[in-house]
């Protein structure tokens, strides 16, 4: 190819599906058959995995850094699990989907204020969203449950016909195919002008500014689309629990989440599936070993991760490929 | 014959007690090739950053085609044809050439903000970019992040960006800052190259430059206007000669 029919192309090639992007989906439908006493664990894995992503459409493309992003799965928490366990309203997609909703109007609320900060102002500012939404919902008790959490959630079966079952089978399903839809509308974002728009907003908004894009509307944009996004995830974690508690609003939630984004790699999309498969998988088998102790292990990684893995646990495998094709050509 | 494309009157900016630009008259004719120079410090920035609406004046006003453009903001002037380039460079660093022109021809296309088809779709973009990358002789680059580029070509980048945009009016604040004078003729043989129907306000250190591209020259100290004219006038100036040698003293 010449260098000209090469640039021509490189979009098209940058967009095009690869062929080891099928291995997250085959990996998930394999786990059902392979770990089938672990489907309540994976509904989480798979759960986590759509509020990195959310996140790292924030964070990793558009540059926006957040300590906050808890405040959007709580309400999407909240929303699928208030109008359940309050209204009676049990059909899950129609809650999920409220959830996702309601969770992108806050988002695009709070955002249009939030984004007019940069930096540390924005970041504590972020900070103080998530923990005055927390406060809100603790004070609020009598339609929150508070700090005892609220109960009496239930949902109809999926579509009709699938009960929700004590092994989490269904929701396991279910969250896949959210996840999947999830991530086809981010990857087809994230591969578009708009796309392309917030990583240049990320990496020199000046420019951006003088070039003449609406850089404020743009990433208001962004973050409500993101804050919808996590909202759905919060709202898959109400039904598959039926259970919501001040937790989903709480720092450790936004603080974990970003954890696992860095960790697994930001801005590549693909950095939300290996990080939360990483970091949950760790949890939990450093919590079978030492239940006081693990954080430590987890605190350690991180570390490691930051000093030597600099775009998480995916920087490693682009850095082992182009050693590999270093050596082969 | 005047046919102005950008009038500046009466303009005037101070941050409290220090003023950056005085009292400012200044008129950029259609198609000119327009220098503006003046020692360090003499608010020869500011200027552009008051006509590209990064900076709010604190009076005066300005027009764009006989427009009071006084009160728009940055992105709004740039979709009306204001581009400019930065004396220290402003780019996507991490992103590939194309990458970067790509950005600024979305825009003025107005389809930076489409989110559900990819890039690939619009091949018009990819072209104009190509196109722009190859009157600068970047095609070889265009698939290079901007880190990987040696600061010469860099610059040139710097420039076809604001040429993706379109402009009808172009402000290149010191383009060939940074680079060896051996270098800088390429930027300069760029920069006079331009379609005439943009209309080019270079700010410009180096004299020979500036003579060897302008057709006008616009002479700032302490952000006002000392004198104004054709190169030659300004050369002959006793006043010029003394801010420069002045500054060269300094120096």
């Amino acid at each position: 190819m010449t260098p000209d029919a090469e640039a021509r192309s490189y979009f098209s090639r940058r967009s095009r599906l690869k062929w080891w992007e099928g291995l997250p989906w085959i990996l998930a439908v394999a786990t059902f058959f392979v770990l089938p006493d672990y489907m309540a664990f994976g509904t989480q894995v798979l759960i986590t995995i759509i509020f990195a992503l959310s996140l790292d459409l924030v964070v990793g493309f558009a540059g926006i850094v957040t300590l906050g992003h808890a405040a959007y799965f709580g309400v999407g928490a909240y929303t699928a699990g208030m109008v359940s366990a309050h209204l009676g309203w049990t059909e899950p997609i129609s809650a999920l989907l409220l959830a996702g909703f309601v969770a992108a109007i806050v988002g695009f609320i709070t955002g249009a204020v939030l984004l007019r900060y940069h930096g540390l102002t924005l970041l504590m500012l972020t900070l103080a969203t998530a923990i005055c939404l927390q406060e809100f919902a603790n004070v609020n008790e009598d339609v929150t449950g508070g700090f005892d959490g609220l109960t009496g959630i239930s949902f109809a079966p999926l579509l009709g016909l699938f009960e929700y079952d004590l092994w989490g089978h269904t929701y396991y399903w279910y969250s896949m195919v959210v996840l999947f839809l999830v991530f086809v509308v981010v990857r087809i974002m994230v591969n578009s002008p708009f796309g392309l728009s917030l990583v240049g907003i990320r990496e020199n908004s000046a420019r951006m500014h003088a070039i003449g894009t609406p850089v404020y509307r743009r990433l208001v944009t962004v973050y409500g689309v993101s804050a919808g996004i996590a909202g759905l995830a919060g709202g898959l974690f109400a039904e598959s629990n039926a259970y919501v508690t001040l937790d989903v609003l709480s720092f450790a939630r936004s603080g974990t989440i970003l954890i696992i984004l860095i960790l697994g790699g930001v801005g590549r999309l693909y950095g939300a599936f290996a990080g939360a498969v990483a970091y949950l998988v760790l949890e939990d088998e450093l919590a079978k070993m030492s239940p006081e102790f693990w954080e430590f292990g987890v605190g350690l990684l991180l570390v490691l991760t930051v000093m030597f893995a600099r775009g998480g646990l995916l920087g490693i495998f682009d850095r082992l490929r182009k050693l590999f094709s270093r050596a082969t050509s | 014959m005047s046919d102005p494309v950008l009038e500046v009157i009466g303009l005037w900016k101070n941050f409290g007690a220090l003023e950056v630009a005085h009292n400012i008259d200044f008129t950029l004719q259609r198609g000119a090739r327009h220098a503006l120079i003046g020692p360090n410090g003499a608010g020869k920035t500011t200027f552009i950053d008051l006509i590209t609406g990064v900076l709010a004046p604190s009076g005066g006003q300005i027009l764009l085609n006989g427009q009071d453009i006084t009160g728009l903001g940055q992105a709004e002037r740039s979709r009306r044809g204001i581009a400019r380039t930065f004396q220290i460079n402003q780019l996507f660093r991490g992103l590939t050439v194309l990458e970067n022109v790509a950005l600024a021809i979305a825009e003025r296309q107005g389809i930076a903000s489409s989110m559900f088809r990819p890039l690939s779709f619009y091949s018009e973009i990819t072209d104009e970019a190509m196109e722009l990358l190859g009157n600068f002789e970047l095609s070889d680059d265009a698939l290079r992040r901007i880190d990987e580029l040696p600061y010469g070509r860099q610059r040139l980048v710097e420039i076809v960006i604001a040429l993706g945009q379109r402009p009808s009016i172009l402000l290149l604040d010191e383009p060939a800052a940074g680079i060896p004078s051996s270098e800088s003729q390429h930027i300069l043989d760029a920069a006079s190259a331009l379609a005439s129907d943009i209309t080019v306000l270079i700010i410009e250190h180096d004299m020979e430059i500036v003579f060897s591209v302008a057709d006008y020259i616009t002479v700032l100290v302490s952000g006002a206007v000392l004198i104004e004219g054709e190169p030659e006038v300004i050369a002959a100036d006793e006043r010029v000669r003394a801010v420069y040698l002045g500054e060269a003293n300094r120096d």
